[in-house]
């Protein structure tokens, strides 16, 4: 628990940095901002480039890669909802191969961190992927995209069962190059996220991403139909944040020590600052940067200066602050 | 490279059915080439609409009092466009832009016959100034379903040699669709390529008549999209590349600018058998 101490809102003047340090420790990566890209949300990095430094932020989040290349579903893929969307894109992707070739090689020879989000239709799947990637220096962590359809098993989806969703991310532990932190990410759409937590990082998992999409729909009014070619649809942006809060919230209450990157709706530094209060150590900004391409850099400077009005010296401090024992704040002179 | 730039409204104006907006908008009025877009945040900061909207850059002053300006036309169909109509001088507004690949401009004076439906004239005016300057003969043809729908017709008569209207309804020109009469005006205008923008299914018609008279045509699809910047995957229709392979491929960066033989019109909304990896490929060992 951190030793940092609540104290008033103190506004800083806006020319100058923050002095705050933000390098965000993530199993066992120390990254320069706690600000990542989302898995699906910033392609493979480049198109972002153009609006904001990706070096400066603590990493981009590839869109999830298969073994070969998809073309996705058909359209309409996306639908508007409520402060989010609803989107079916079905993981259109140039598969690993050319991934590693032209995607990647790209982010490296930027200097960007790159976090390679990996999907598979079957465990074996997975593994192969996983091997490709181990052989290509630089990845600083795998992100195992198990929110797909298991086609070995009536298309069931892997991260509704904790045992199927244990499989693969064990499967991948082992298959990967031990030195690179692998990052489950979870599914809201479960009874109990803290069961499907607890059982992959008994799995081998080095750290959760915490949430994916949850599953939705629209019917189209006009033509009384469902609103996307592929049916239903994930859900993501503002819409879902007190839901991912919620998990990260009580996947720290049960497991204080696992690395946990929190997102779901993240729109500015102060939605960031939920999803650290309440125990993430990394955030992930997804469907803001359809809004904001320079999302990612500006909730990065705002999260700074929030941590520190609140006399945070590093973001290290602020993590997990709001599972604290009550009286905590008054407990006291500050630490300095 | 794109740009994403605070800008201010400078004015709105009725066009018919439509209504015009006039934006300050950084450098991109100075970069801005014909058959480019622009992305629109919609609401401010807190708004719960988080998508942008699309809108074909109609024209650009990159020497105005304001600095450069553009001027996008929108028409409301929903509670974005709806909030885009209702802005007032000096409110700010989100641009990003200019996005998208631009229309092809021929390096000789040929003669060019563009092709719009509704508002989809809008996105061709930056483009018949171009081709104008460049000495090419332009002849127009624009369909609506109404009167009110049609946009820029008194405009499009400054430089255009022909200006040929149609509505569905007969409200003005003649009765019928901008396909009735476009043989006649490539014909007529010994037309060497043809330049469109409006609805899918116009698109469609346009390219099968060029197609016919053996011509080439570039066209401005509409299709709906989530971030315009290339990040999103949702604006995706099934297009044959150089290789004959037909890929999903992003409106926003890969286009809006499409040629007409190949896109996949009558398979738009679908994955085409044979797609490039929408069967399992080939099993390799590695």
């Amino acid at each position: 628990m951190t030793r940092a101490v609540v104290r008033q809102h103190v506004p800083s003047k806006p020319e100058r940095e923050p002095n705050v340090d933000m390098t965000a420790r993530l199993a066992s990566l120390a990254l320069p901002s706690p600000v990542l890209t989302a898995s699906g949300c910033s392609g493979f990095g480049s198109e972002l480039d153009g609006f904001f430094d990706i070096t400066r932020i603590g990493a981009i989040v590839t869109k999830s890669v298969m073994w070969s290349p998809r073309s996705g579903r058909a359209t309409p893929r996306m639908a508007e909802t409520p402060s989010g969307m609803l989107n079916s894109i079905g993981l259109q992707g140039p598969g690993v191969q050319a991934f590693v070739q032209k995607d990647l090689a790209w982010l490296m020879e930027r200097g960007a961190r790159a976090v390679v989000s990996i999907a598979g239709g079957s465990v074996e799947e997975y593994v192969r992927v996983t091997k490709f990637l181990r052989e290509v220096k630089g990845i600083s962590a795998l992100e195992v995209n198990i929110s797909c359809p298991n086609v070995e098993n009536r298309g069931q989806v892997f991260a509704c069962d904790a045992r199927a969703a244990s499989e693969v991310v064990s499967a991948v532990r082992r298959a990967a190059d031990p030195a690179v932190p692998v990052f489950a990410k979870l599914s809201p759409d479960v009874t109990d996220i803290v069961a499907i937590a607890d059982s992959v990082v008994r799995a081998g998992a080095d750290g959760l991403s915490v949430i994916n999409t949850l599953l939705g729909m629209v019917i189209d009014t006009d033509r009384m139909r469902p609103a996307l070619g592929g049916i239903t649809g994930g859900l993501s942006g503002p819409a879902i944040r007190p839901v991912a809060v919620r998990c990260v919230w009580q996947i720290r209450q049960a497991l204080p020590d696992v690395p946990i990157l929190g997102m779901g709706g993240i729109r500015t530094g102060l939605d960031a600052l939920q999803f650290i209060l309440a125990g993430a150590n990394a955030v992930s900004v997804g469907t803001s940067v359809f809004n904001d391409p320079s999302a990612p850099i500006r909730v990065h400077r705002e999260l700074a200066k929030a941590l520190e009005e609140r006399g945070f010296g590093s973001v290290e401090e602020a993590v997990s602050f709001a599972h604290r024992p009550e009286g905590y704040e008054y407990e006291g002179e500050p630490v300095e | 490279m794109p740009i994403q730039t605070r800008g201010e409204v400078l004015d709105v104006k009725r066009a018919g059915a439509y209504h015009v907006l006039t934006l300050t908008a950084g450098s991109i009025p100075d970069q801005a080439r014909p058959g480019q877009f622009v992305a629109v945040a919609i609401g401010g900061g807190e708004s719960g609409l988080l998508l942008r909207r699309a809108f074909a850059i109609h024209r650009v002053n990159s020497r105005g009092v304001y600095g450069g300006t553009l001027e996008i036309v929108v028409s409301v169909h929903g509670e974005g466009t709806a909030w885009l109509a209702d802005r007032r001088r000096h409110d700010p507004i989100d641009v990003v832009g200019p996005l998208g690949r631009p229309f092809s401009i021929p390096r000789d004076p040929i003669n060019c016959v563009l092709v719009a439906g509704g508002y989809g004239s809008a996105a061709l005016a930056m483009l018949v100034e171009e081709l104008h300057s460049r000495g090419c003969r332009v002849d127009l043809v624009l369909g609506a379903a109404t009167e009110d729908k049609l946009f820029g017709v008194l405009d499009s008569k400054r430089l255009a040699s022909t200006v040929t209207v149609t509505t569905d309804d007969g409200s003005t020109g003649l009765q019928g669709r901008v396909t009735d009469v476009l043989s006649d005006v490539i014909n007529r205008s010994a037309a060497d390529v043809i330049y469109a923008c409006g609805p899918m299914k116009m698109l469609q018609a346009v390219a099968g008549v060029a197609s016919s008279h053996g011509l080439m045509s570039q066209c401005a699809v509409e299709e709906s999209m989530a971030c315009g910047i290339g990040v999103c995957m949702t604006c995706v229709l099934p297009v044959i590349g150089d290789d004959g392979v037909t890929r999903m491929v992003r409106s926003c960066v890969e286009g809006p600018i499409f040629r007409g033989d190949r896109v996949r019109w009558s398979d738009i909304g679908t994955v085409p058998v044979g797609t490039y990896g929408s069967t399992p490929l080939v099993e390799e060992t590695s």
